[in-house]
């Protein structure tokens, strides 16, 4: 796990390729670049899933559902990269008893739409509904919503720069969330 | 099935309690009439109803009421049902209102939950008077405000607010003596956290120094670990230098942290994070900018009085927890014996440094927060016990750590040799028998 984290996850980036030499962002490949993130989440492949965000990166998840910042709101999670890669580590922890036994989850994703795309393709707001079982212990859960990824392309690598995800139920009571919607 | 006074009495013993007592459902009723139906119970904070017409919709224990400013300024509380048929009254969870109307037939209320109209009021019978008190959406009886602070008795009668505050309401004191201006407001939103456990294992947690070593070592190792050369918009520093803390040594506890307790079940602990060790240190320059303006409206003497107040968690029994450091406060809400709800809020300082409120912000989320890294390992200890104790095993709980060593202490209180005693359980678990009683059973000499 901490391996994961090293920084020698991102090496100094050698110079760029030159952008014409990767296809833009298209809505084909940012649906299966959402496909490929809910795979990563639903194996509790969180190293994986953590490497997709930008150096500079936050994660958040309002309590709101017009929530217009996460600083003057509180959050049900709102991350920076710093603590992002706290959570993505903690996951991992053999001590993490909220996770013993873990959750075990299978998403969907549809709907999605590219609500923004810089005018050569390399940036994108990418909207999508989602609907995620949780399963752990005794009992299932079922979260839905909205989530808007911010991506950008570096080196022909799609990353997230951001993540926002509008649960429908984010300003109910609520038990613990450990595994990233 | 009714649970007699000398039952009650049996349940609790010198460093221990009966399982029963937190899963019992008649005791549970007991607790809803005899606790939550005559305890001072906080209700909300005077800036969620700023003007008239403003209302905030909460519980007393289980029964919704409704926190209204009326054209006269006064903060009441009523309950929120309406006396046609019973229906709830108010649906959402603030707002502002000229009147209240029920929506089935129409019968309209006062801010002060007196009737105002009755539709085919000719149809009721001759002795139906909307005059009645009884028609009315009915008032609490007591309500009094400590500093902004609503709390409600349902009680007619028994010890003024003051009184059954006693010593704590010096912890109320420093939530809002830390506002530059004076005042405090509730501001940022709310968590809503809930768990299958009884209520008072919130409070049983909240002042327990011995369990985050255990608890929360996966935030804490993971926060060790956590390299400081990744990026943080602040949000990450502030949960970091929380979780890191957490893993402090037993010997911090024992040496540094302390436990104090006063009468009707109230507690603080004290003395946990000094302003040099976390977010508010001296050369931070938040903190720097907020000791001026502090200074500049109240002086250099009064200030360093008012930062000398070092309180991490105070529980004003039974149903408030909060810390003035970053302006937290939690309701808990007992929906049934094995089921409660956490209201968690944060308070804006007014007159401090708009930074100041951004990191009580980052603070809520990182020990408050329902995907918090800390909170989470709390919520499955309450779930674990309650799953636990609905086994027919271990019939007494120990709740005696430091119970030899606790010592008398002023204004009536009694603490811990360190912060690592249980005698804030013991002293909740007396005041909950005081009350069960309905304070016939004298208060363990414990």
């Amino acid at each position: 796990m901490k391996r994961a984290l090293r920084r020698d996850r991102h090496p100094p980036k050698p110079a760029p390729a030159p952008r014409e030499k990767f296809p833009p962002l298209d809505l084909a490949r940012c649906e299966r670049f959402l496909m490929h993130e809910a795979r990563l989440l639903d194996d509790a492949r969180f190293d994986d899933w953590l490497a997709l965000f930008t150096e500079d990166a936050w994660y958040w998840i309002p309590t709101e559902p017009d929530q217009q910042s996460p600083f003057d709101t509180v959050s049900l999670i709102y991350d920076d990269r710093r603590l992002l890669e706290t959570r993505v580590r903690r996951l991992a922890s053999p001590r993490i008893y909220s996770q013993e036994p873990p959750s075990r989850t299978s998403r969907m994703i549809g709907n999605v739409t590219q609500e923004e795309t810089s005018t050569d393709g390399f940036v994108c707001t990418v909207r999508s509904k989602f609907m995620v079982l949780e399963n752990r212990r005794d009992s299932q859960r079922l979260f839905g919503g909205t989530a808007h990824h911010r991506l950008v392309q570096l080196d022909g690598k799609v990353l997230i720069a951001w993540k926002r995800v509008d649960l429908l139920n984010c300003d109910a009571p609520l038990d613990g969330i450990l595994v990233p919607l | 099935m009714s649970v007699g006074e000398g039952e009650l009495v049996q349940l609790i013993e010198p460093g221990r309690v009966h399982r029963r007592v937190y899963t019992d459902p008649a005791i549970f009723d007991l607790e809803m009439a005899r606790i939550f139906g005559t305890a001072w119970i906080y209700v909300g904070h005077e800036s969620q109803v700023k003007n008239p017409g403003d209302y905030f919709c909460t519980r007393i224990g289980r029964k919704p009421v409704i926190m209204v400013r009326g054209p006269d300024g006064e903060v009441r509380v009523i309950h929120n049902q309406c006396a046609h048929r019973g229906a709830m009254v108010v649906a959402l969870e603030q707002g502002n209102a000229p009147e209240f109307q029920c929506c089935y037939h129409g019968w309209t209320y006062h801010l002060d939950g007196r009737l105002k109209a009755v539709p085919l009021q000719h149809g009721y019978p001759r002795e139906f008077d909307p005059a009645d008190p009884k028609t009315s959406m009915l008032q609490v009886p007591r309500v009094e405000s400590y500093r902004g602070f609503v709390f409600a008795s349902e009680a007619p009668d028994g010890p003024d607010l003051t009184d059954s505050l006693g010593y704590m309401a010096t912890s109320l004191d420093d939530m809002v003596d830390r506002a530059p201006d004076g005042e405090i407001e509730v501001a940022g939103g709310v968590f809503k956290h809930t768990y299958d456990g009884n209520w008072k294992l919130y409070f049983e947690n909240l002042c327990d120094a011995a369990h985050p070593l255990f608890t929360h070592r996966s935030s804490i190792e993971a926060a060790q670990q956590q390299s400081d050369a990744a990026h943080s918009d602040g949000t990450g520093e502030i949960a970091l230098r929380q979780m890191r803390q957490n893993g402090a040594p037993y010997s911090f506890w024992e040496s540094q942290v302390g436990i104090w307790t006063y009468p009707n079940g109230h507690s603080f602990l004290g003395d946990y994070h000094d302003d040099a060790k976390l977010v508010a240190a001296m050369n931070d320059p938040t903190f720097r900018d907020y000791r001026g303006a502090l200074e500049a409206k109240k002086g250099k003497a009064r200030t360093d009085e008012v930062l000398a107040v070092r309180r991490w968690n105070s529980t004003i029994y039974p149903n408030i927890s909060f810390m003035s450091q970053f302006q937290q406060l939690r309701v808990v809400h007992p929906i049934a014996v094995d089921r409660t709800v956490v209201h968690a809020y944060t308070f804006r300082l007014k007159g401090a440094p708009e930074r100041m409120f951004r990191n009580a912000i980052s603070f809520a989320n990182t020990v408050n927060g329902t995907g918090s890294l800390v909170l989470t390992d709390d919520l499955e200890i309450y779930n674990r016990i309650g799953i636990g104790l609905a086994s027919e095993g271990t019939e007494w709980l120990q709740v005696g750590r430091g119970f030899t060593s606790d010592v008398p202490d002023a204004h009536g209180g009694r603490r811990g040799k360190n912060s690592t005693s249980e005698v804030y359980i013991r002293n909740m678990l007396d005041a909950w028998l005081a009350y069960m009683t309905n304070g016939r059973a004298a208060q363990a000499a414990a």
